[in-house]
């Protein structure tokens, strides 16, 4: 195998087991970062928010992760573009 | 977030990251001036936070947290670049997904956008200085982003929040809701942004060059691994 391959075999191995470990040991995974359980712990020092946002904010949770695919969707959208293109151009460049 | 943070520390945070942004800002426009050729390695490492910030695993802790995504263009264009590539996606998330706040702006775009990325930049020139492979040098300076972010975001609450007037327990007890949850990630983000930086070797090695990353030398070998 060249080695370059090899390198992208053993990263999605590493990637893969990480996110499978994670699935596995997690339970219950609520969709919020882990600054939800930072909020938890000032709750508990009886703090209350002075702001509560008034702007919009998503209705419901699958409307939230509508709006995070979309934001991934978008990003992966962008580079996958531009490395395809630079493929294209050495591939062209080689030809020649 | 939104509320959680006392509105003197807000303001705080906001004043210290306006300036990195205002010199983010002037270095792209210098950049970009000087050889448009970096523009679209400086939209994929704009799109690259853009999706790692999205992509949440559940972590041991029984929540879910998520990349931050700045190592690669904290290697590539350092952490004023940084910080404004950051910044339009903290704004994004606030905004569109009232996640992470707009009262918290200042804090998140200081520890997300600058500080992580400048411990992590500082970082990366170390290790090439020590000759490190590029793809190595990327990856450890992606998770060190991750990590440093994380850790200053404990730091910023323990400050607001200290535990029966100590600041050291409450960043201990802050630092731990993140740790478990940010090392499998920071080690994720590594091995993405590492392989992704010997591609963008692979095929447009001239870009980094422009750059000052990168030698032919190491382009040659790191070419020679794929044929």
């Amino acid at each position: 195998m060249k080695r370059s391959t090899l390198e992208i075999v053993i990263g999605l191995v590493v990637i893969l087991a990480l996110v499978v470990g994670a699935l596995a040991f997690a339970g219950e995974a609520e969709w919020g970062g882990a600054d939800g359980n930072a909020a938890g712990l000032i709750d508990e020092t009886g703090y209350t928010p002075w702001y509560e946002s008034t702007l919009w904010s998503p209705p419901s949770g699958e409307v939230e992760s509508l709006i995070f695919a979309l934001q991934a969707a978008f990003g992966a959208g962008i580079s996958c573009l531009i490395f395809g293109y630079w493929a294209g151009q050495r591939k062209a460049a080689r030809k020649d | 977030m939104e509320g959680y943070l006392p509105i003197e520390w807000c303001i705080f945070w906001a004043v210290i990251s306006v300036p990195f942004i205002l010199i983010g800002l002037w270095q792209m426009k210098k950049l970009i001036q000087k050889d448009r050729k970096v523009l679209p390695l400086m939209a994929v490492c704009g799109a690259f936070v853009f999706v790692l910030s999205a992509l949440k695993i559940p972590s041991v802790t029984g929540s879910c947290s998520h990349p931050t995504g700045t190592g690669l263009s904290s290697a590539f264009f350092g952490p004023f670049v940084t910080s404004v590539l950051g910044t339009i996606v903290l704004l994004f998330q606030a905004i569109l997904l009232a996640h992470g706040g707009l009262t918290t702006l200042g804090a998140n775009v200081f520890s997300m956008a600058i500080f992580g990325p400048l411990v992590a930049w500082a970082v990366f020139l170390g290790l090439r200085k020590l000759k490190l492979g590029l793809g190595l040098s990327v990856g450890i300076t992606a998770g060190v982003a991750n990590l440093v972010t994380y850790s200053l975001t404990a730091l910023q609450l323990a400050l607001a929040f200290p535990v029966d007037g100590s600041i050291l327990s409450a960043f201990v007890a802050f630092a731990g809701i993140f740790a478990v949850t940010q090392i499998p990630l920071a080690i994720i983000e590594g091995v993405i942004c590492g392989l992704v930086a010997k591609f963008v070797v692979r095929v447009k090695p001239d870009i980094l060059k422009t750059l000052g990353i990168i030698e032919d030398e190491e382009i040659a070998k790191i070419q020679g691994e794929a044929a």
